[in-house]
C-alpha cells in the first residue's frame, strides 16, 4: 500500500511533543510492573470515546516515521474503525501501512489478537474500554486499587463460579481475566478467551483505555495465566467449523448471516490470514460462490 | 488461659465528641460478650473500633493470632489486618445488604470467603456452601438463588453462613435481630446458639435487646455516654443491676 502524504498542518502523529512524552512515561511504566494499571493523562481525541481513543494515543506515542501500522478491528483489515484509524495516521504521520500481520511493526487492534505469530520488533496495541476486571462485582474504584495492591482475588473468582453455577461451565468467552506474571490481574480486552493463550507472545503488547485514563502492558514473553478452577480449567473456545473460505479448521471464525432463510457461513475473523491462505490455495467449503 | 483479645483503653473521639472512652475487658476462647446501650451510647463506635472498621485514637486490641502468639492489631500492617478480617475475624453487620454482595448468588456469597483464602476448586466450594446454607436453614435448591429473593430473615441467615464457613474464631455482631419480626428472631437467636457452641465461638454482640443478650450472651458491658457504666455476668447485671442507668434499662423491658 502507498504511504500517504504527512499532512504538515498536524504536528507527527496527531498529539504534540509533550503529550507523547507522558505517555511514553506512562507506557515504561506499565512495562516494569506488568499488568498494573498506570494512569495517564487521556487527551480529547478526534473521535467519540469508545471508538479507540486509548488505543489511538498509544499508537501514536509509539510511532516512528519508519513504522509500517496495522490497523484492525475484530480481526478485519477492512471496517469502519479500522479504516478510519488507518487513514488518521496516515494523514497524520505519513506512514506506511499494510494489512500484512508479518510486515506490521505497529499493529493497532479491537477485539482480536492475530492469527499469525507476533514476534520481537512488533508492537501489538489494544483498545481497551474497561480496563479494570474487578469492576462488575466491586463497583468502588478505591476498593478495588486497594484489592490489586494486596492481591485479594478471591472476588475474580466469583465472577467465574457464577458462570458455573448458572451455565454449568465457566461461560465468559471474552475479556477472560488473566493473571500476569503471578501477580496482577488483568483484563485483556474484549478478545475472544481462543485468543488467551497467545497472550504470551514475543511482542510488546500495550493497552490503552482512553476514557479511564488507564495504561497496561505485557511485556515479551511474560507468563500469562487464564484464571480457572481445578476441576472447570481454562478452554479456549470457538466456534465447531472449519472457514468456508479458507478451509481453516484452527482459526477463530466469525458467523455470518447470508440470507433470511437460515442461511450461513463461518469465515475467519483474521481477513490477513484468510486471503493469505486462499492465495496459497486452500478452499473452503463455499469458495468460488458468490457468498456475499 | 490467654485471653484472645484483650482491650486496652480503647478510645475514639469524633472531634470534641466522645465516642468511646477507656473501654477494657478481656475476652476468653468460647465466651460471648454483650454489649447493651441506648442509642448514641458508643456500642457501634467500639465495636467498629475493635472490628478495625475505624481507626481508634488511643488504646491497644490484642487478638491471641494463630501464627504469632497475642498481637495488637492496630498496629499490624493492612493486608495483615484485612487477611485476619476473613479468616478468624467475622463481622455480621446489622443490615444483611451492607453484608452480602446482593448481585451474586447465595453459593457464591458464602463461597466468596473460601476463595479469598485460595480455594480454587468448584465443586468443593459449592460442596461447602451448600452444607452451610443447611446450617443456617436455607433449602440447598436455593443455593443460585440471589439475595434479592430472599426474605430478610434469610438474608441475615445467609449472612451468617458467609461469615462462618471460613471457621473463624472471633466474631463481631452488630445488631444480628434488627429489623427481624419477633418469631424470625426467635429462630435466628435459636440458631445463632446453636452454631456458637457448637464451634465453640468468641462472639461479641452489640444490641439494645435484653432478650438478646440474655440468651446468647456470657457477659455483659452497659455502656451510657460513651463509657461502660457496669459489667458482669449476664444474669447478675440483669436480675440486680447496680448502676442506675442500668436499672432503668432493666426496667424499660415491656414484661408481657
Amino acid at each position: 500500500m502507498t504511504a500517504m502524504q504527512h499532512d504538515p498542518a498536524y504536528n507527527f502523529a496527531y498529539l504534540d511533543e509533550q503529550t507523547k512524552r507522558m505517555i511514553r512515561r506512562a507506557l515504561l511504566k506499565a512495562l516494569a510492573i506488568p499488568g498494573y494499571q498506570v494512569p495517564f493523562a487521556s487527551r480529547e481525541m478526534p473521535m467519540p470515546y469508545g471508538w479507540g481513543t486509548g488505543g489511538v494515543q498509544v499508537t501514536a506515542a509509539c510511532l516512528t516515521p519508519e513504522d509500517r501500522l496495522k490497523v484492525i478491528d475484530q480481526g478485519a483489515d477492512d471496517t469502519t474503525n479500522a479504516v478510519s484509524i488507518r487513514k488518521f495516521f496516515e494523514r497524520t504521520a505519513g506512514v506506511a501501512t499494510t494489512e500484512h500481520t508479518n510486515e506490521a511493526s505497529v499493529i493497532q487492534t479491537r477485539h482480536r489478537i492475530p492469527e499469525a505469530p507476533l514476534g520481537a520488533g512488533q508492537i501489538l496495541v489494544y483498545q481497551v474500554p474497561i480496563p479494570e476486571p474487578l469492576r462488575f462485582l466491586e463497583p468502588r474504584e478505591t476498593e478495588t486499587r486497594k484489592m490489586h495492591a494486596l492481591e485479594e482475588y478471591g472476588l475474580m473468582y466469583v465472577k467465574l463460579y457464577e458462570d458455573i453455577a448458572h451455565n454449568g461451565a465457566i461461560s465468559t468467552a471474552y475479556a477472560y481475566p488473566v493473571k500476569v506474571e503471578g501477580r496482577y490481574v488483568m483484563d485483556p480486552s474484549p478478545i475472544p478467551k481462543f485468543d488467551n493463550p497467545k497472550l504470551e507472545s514475543g511482542a510488546i503488547q500495550l493497552f490503552g483505555a482512553g476514557r479511564e485514563q488507564r495504561i497496561y502492558a505485557i511485556p515479551p514473553y511474560t507468563q500469562v495465566v487464564s484464571l480457572d478452577f481445578e476441576d472447570h480449567p481454562f478452554e479456549p473456545s470457538k466456534a465447531d467449523h472449519d472457514c468456508d473460505l479458507c478451509g481453516c479448521g484452527t482459526s477463530y471464525l466469525d458467523e455470518v448471516i447470508t440470507d433470511d432463510a437460515g442461511g450461513r457461513m463461518f469465515v475467519c475473523s483474521d481477513t490477513d490470514f484468510c486471503a493469505a491462505r486462499q492465495a496459497e490455495g486452500h478452499r473452503g467449503r463455499l469458495s468460488g460462490e458468490d457468498a456475499a | 488461659m490467654t485471653p484472645l483479645l484483650q482491650v486496652r483503653d480503647l478510645t475514639k473521639r469524633y472531634g470534641a465528641r466522645l465516642g468511646c472512652g477507656d473501654v477494657s475487658f478481656d475476652l476468653y476462647p468460647g465466651e460471648v460478650m454483650g454489649i447493651v446501650g441506648e442509642s448514641g451510647s458508643g456500642k457501634s463506635t467500639l465495636l467498629n473500633c475493635l472490628a478495625g472498621n475505624q481507626p481508634p485514637d488511643e488504646g491497644q486490641v490484642i487478638f491471641d493470632t494463630r501464627a504469632d502468639g497475642p498481637v495488637d492489631t492496630l498496629t499490624m500492617s493492612e493486608p495483615e489486618r484485612r487477611m485476619l478480617g476473613r479468616t478468624d475475624w467475622a463481622f455480621v453487620h446489622q443490615n444483611a445488604r451492607d453484608g452480602l454482595r446482593m448481585g451474586v448468588s447465595a453459593g457464591a456469597n458464602v463461597g466468596e470467603r473460601l476463595m479469598a483464602v485460595g480455594a480454587r476448586h468448584y465443586g468443593d466450594i459449592r460442596a461447602q456452601a451448600v452444607d452451610w446454607l443447611g446450617r443456617v436453614e436455607i433449602a440447598e435448591d436455593r443455593v443460585d438463588d440471589r439475595p434479592r429473593a430472599f426474605s430478610g430473615g434469610m438474608q441475615q441467615r445467609l449472612q451468617i453462613a458467609r461469615n462462618l464457613v471460613t471457621g473463624p474464631r472471633l466474631v463481631f455482631m452488630d445488631e444480628p435481630t434488627g429489623g427481624l419480626d419477633v418469631s424470625v428472631q426467635a429462630r435466628l437467636l435459636d440458631l445463632l446458639r446453636g452454631l456458637v457452641r457448637e464451634m465453640g465461638l468468641s462472639a461479641i454482640i452489640v444490641t439494645h435487646d435484653l432478650a438478646v443478650v440474655r440468651l446468647l450472651a456470657d457477659r455483659l458491658m452497659v455502656m451510657k455516654s460513651g463509657a461502660v457504666v457496669e459489667t458482669g455476668l449476664t444474669d447478675q447485671v440483669l436480675d440486680d443491676p447496680q448502676h442506675g442507668y442500668t436499672q432503668l434499662l432493666v426496667s424499660s423491658v415491656l414484661q408481657v
